[in-house]
């Protein structure tokens, strides 16, 4: 009995409901049955052989294993097996169809045993997309309020999991056709977002406080549900600056970085303060779209960049210059970029943007273990995504490199992907943006990280995937040696000595 | 007859040197920049690296590698290989595509407009401050603005192309309906022509040469400005390919974009030229 039997056998027992129809509920029928001198037992006997309702209820939620052991239950289909949760859900689709088609038990099996259950079958699939149904059922938990997705993303590897999701089938296998879309740079993609264009984009992790707090654009709540990549970009020096590999040195440099709200603003100010340089007054910093830093290179009007991957790498395969420093060597496990939404996308949409979130975590995972990144690389350097040599993409993400400088390094988690968006992320870029004057006057560090960076929700979403997510949500961070407790924010902000507020 | 045809030859004959001479500069400037190989390199170091850093390989291509790129495209121009990566003949079409409704929008409105303003001098001074202030705003800066409240990128770069076609053919418009020679407009009231026809019969058939340059003008600029637009919101079109390329930093798909660019540009001019010598009338 019960949702595994085979619905199409007329000799099962479907539903635990009354099997004439007459009776509310199993109880009801039995007792006018037991009742009547006339009465059949029949449907008693076959049913399971139970007296009481109590016992049925209690035999269904026995452990299944003992269901295929008693006898008088050994309905149960053998071709559908417990553990394997799909065929589980298949076949309550199709029992949930046959109930809405004939209504009773007794209908059923009379027509079952009339035509013969394998035109049964073909008769009911024949008006009833089965197939589909179970499909979309299997997918998510309820049904996806739309499948057609618009992902955008900008060409750099921080992007990896958004853009592998796509050409490795990810997205599909949780039941989404997702376009991902290259887009010209962050302020486009920000703009693209803020316009519904893109469902959900590839944004780097300031961005959604800055959108959520109004900095830099009109104020909208936004979401960021996952961290892309950890670590993964570089300081990188034009070839003429080989003998200036010392930050104290850099008086009066250009640098490029690709966006104000960026990991990479914030870790380069932090990196030339902490050697005694004003960002702001002793280097001039510049936001330049990654692609376009490489040829400011070669051209001289930049002495070096912070910027994404594969430009660095690109700076060393056509020779215009090297890798300075990795930025794992400054922030080892720093977050950079990030999968962010809409909190009008989760609240609308909120099975959809369940199915996007698992295929990005399971994508994410996938491209944690290094073995795979091989064949990512191979995946994700095409023309439609980040057209770039596949040499150069695959010596960023499996971190054996040439570094510009003569040798080849090897450093396996140059880039790394882990999703979680610790709430303690969100406090220091906060306290960066408010240390460099982006946010001024008093914020509530908590509220905004705890509002904006879902780290709650990715908890039980990994969980229930089989992941193994950390238990907290806040810890501190070292940054070139230095702690960052997330809980003084501000004290932390007064400890330096160059900063704007 | 035979003069003609002989200075035709010889401008085409000039035309063909001239493009030699320059591919030939331009092959030599190439391999001068050629720089040494490098030296001494490890094996394993250098499999990692480009041409340029390894032979010390120009970033600019040579002339026979853009041909073969070009021909690359040529051969397969309708290829759809995605969201991201579609055969060249797609991207101009939608270039084109985006081009033409722009500047179609602007042309119904332009028109009867440039007609209403050409025809009463008030309207001429009322609207002139206006006119005089939006005209040399860049297409482009209206970007931002348009993403902003229309919200669909396609639909933005349309509303660009729009706002730059408009100005051009509305004052040509304007400009060749006031210039209308008076004795023409005098004959027409003396034979007691409806105003109506008057504007049909008279002063439309007089005006169009003029109008038809105000077009050929804005669409010029309108082809100018797409390659912007796209390269500015990216997704389809001429100008997110050059995009794609230079994201590549690739020289050679540079170079052969603006090939493209230059060609369907010309096309657009020689077609406008064609319809205006349709309206063309000897005084």
């Amino acid at each position: 009995m019960g949702a595994l039997s085979n619905p199409f056998d007329p000799n099962e027992i479907l539903w635990t409901g009354c099997p004439c129809g007459m009776h509310a509920t199993m109880y009801e029928h039995q007792l006018a049955m037991s009742q009547s001198a006339t009465g059949s037992r029949f449907y008693t006997s076959e049913t399971t052989g139970a007296e009481t309702v109590e016992q049925s209820v209690q035999q269904q939620q026995a452990a299944h294993s003992d269901m295929r052991d008693e006898p008088e239950i050994a309905n149960t289909d053998p071709d559908v097996d417990w553990n394997d949760q799909e065929a589980v859900l298949a076949r309550c689709v199709e029992s949930a169809v046959m109930k809405g088609i004939f209504g009773t038990d007794m209908n059923r099996r009379k027509f079952l045993r009339g035509v013969g259950s394998a035109t049964a079958l073909a008769a009911v699939s024949q008006f009833v997309p089965l197939d589909a149904l179970k499909a979309a059922i299997i997918d998510a938990k309820g049904p996806l309020e739309k499948t057609k997705l618009n992902v955008g993303f900008v060409p750099i590897t921080c992007a990896t999991p958004i853009i592998m999701a796509k050409p490795l089938g990810f997205y599909e296998r949780y039941g989404l056709d997702v376009e991902v879309i290259k887009t010209a740079g962050w302020a486009v993609s920000r703009d693209k977002s803020l316009s519904g264009e893109y469902d959900a984009a590839h944004m780097l992790t300031p961005m959604p406080l800055a959108i959520t707090v109004g900095a830099g654009s009109t104020s909208v709540p936004w979401t960021m549900p996952a961290v892309e990549n950890i670590n993964g970009q570089a300081i990188t020096l034009a070839n003429k600056h080989l003998d200036k590999q010392d930050p104290t040195k850099w008086k009066g440099f250009t640098f490029g970085v690709p966006f104000e709200y960026s990991m990479h603003n914030f870790l380069l100010r932090y990196y030339v303060a902490e050697a005694g340089l004003d960002p702001d007054k002793d280097i001039q910093i510049r936001v330049v779209p990654p692609p376009e830093m490489v040829a400011n290179l070669s051209a001289g009007n930049l002495d070096g960049y912070l910027s994404p991957d594969p430009f660095n790498q690109r700076a060393v395969f056509d020779g215009v210059g090297f890798i300075y420093k990795l930025t794992k060597e400054i922030w080892d496990g720093h977050p950079c970029c990030a999968f962010a939404a809409s909190q009008k996308f989760i609240d609308e949409t909120p099975n959809t943007f369940l199915a996007l979130f698992k295929s990005i975590l399971d994508a994410t995972a996938y491209s944690q273990d290094l073995s795979n990144r091989p064949e990512i690389s191979e995946a994700i350097s095409p023309k439609n995504y980040l057209n770039q040599p596949t040499t150069v993409v695959q010596q960023v993400l499996t971190g054996r490199f040439a570094d510009g400088l003569g040798k080849v390094r090897n450093e396996p988690t140059r880039i790394d992907f882990d999703p979680f968006p610790y709430h303690s992320f969100s406090v220091w870029i906060l306290s960066q943006m408010k240390r460099w004057g982006y946010i001024e006057g008093d914020i509530n560090f908590k509220d905004i990280s705890e509002q904006v960076y879902l780290a709650t929700d990715a908890q039980a979403v990994m969980k229930e995937m089989g992941q193994t997510p950390p238990d907290i949500t806040y810890k501190s961070h070292t940054i070139m040696g230095k702690t960052f407790d997330p809980a003084e924010p501000d004290a932390y902000i007064d400890s330096f000595a160059i900063k704007r507020t | 007859m035979t003069t003609t045809n002989n200075f035709g030859l010889k401008a085409g004959l000039l035309s063909i040197v001239i493009l030699l001479l320059f591919l030939f500069g331009w092959h030599m400037l190439v391999v001068a920049q050629q720089g040494p190989a490098a030296e001494g390199l490890d094996p394993e170091y250098a499999a990692l690296l480009g041409k340029q850093a390894t032979e010390g390989d120009s970033a600019l291509p040579k002339p026979h590698e853009v041909g073969a790129e070009l021909w690359q495209h040529i051969s397969d121009p309708f290829y759809d290989a995605g969201p991201n990566d579609k055969g060249i003949g797609i991207q101009l079409a939608y270039s084109l595509f985006r081009v033409l409704t722009g500047f179609g929008l602007a042309a119904l409105l332009a028109v009867p407009l440039g007609f209403l303003i050409g025809m009463s001098p008030v309207i001429y001074q009322a609207l002139n401050p206006f006119i005089q202030l939006l005209k040399p705003v860049s297409p482009l800066a209206w970007m931002p603005l348009a993403l902003y409240t229309i919200k669909d990128s396609s639909l933005s770069a349309i509303f660009v192309i729009f706002i730059c076609s408009i100005w051009p053919m509305l004052i040509n418009t304007a400009f060749g309906v006031a210039n209308v020679r008076k004795e023409w407009l005098n004959v027409a009231k003396t034979l007691e022509v409806s105003p109506l026809r008057t504007a049909f019969r008279v002063i439309l058939p007089a005006a169009a040469p003029t109008i038809l340059t105000g077009m050929r003008i804005s669409i010029g600029i309108a082809w100018l400005v797409i390659v912007a637009a796209e390269m500015l919101v990216g997704g389809t079109g001429i100008g997110y390919f050059v995009w794609n390329e230079w994201n590549n930093l690739s020289i050679t798909g540079v170079v052969s974009a603006i090939v493209f660019i230059g060609l369907v540009g010309m096309f657009l001019d020689i077609l406008l030229a064609h319809a205006a010598k349709l309206v063309a009338y000897a005084e």
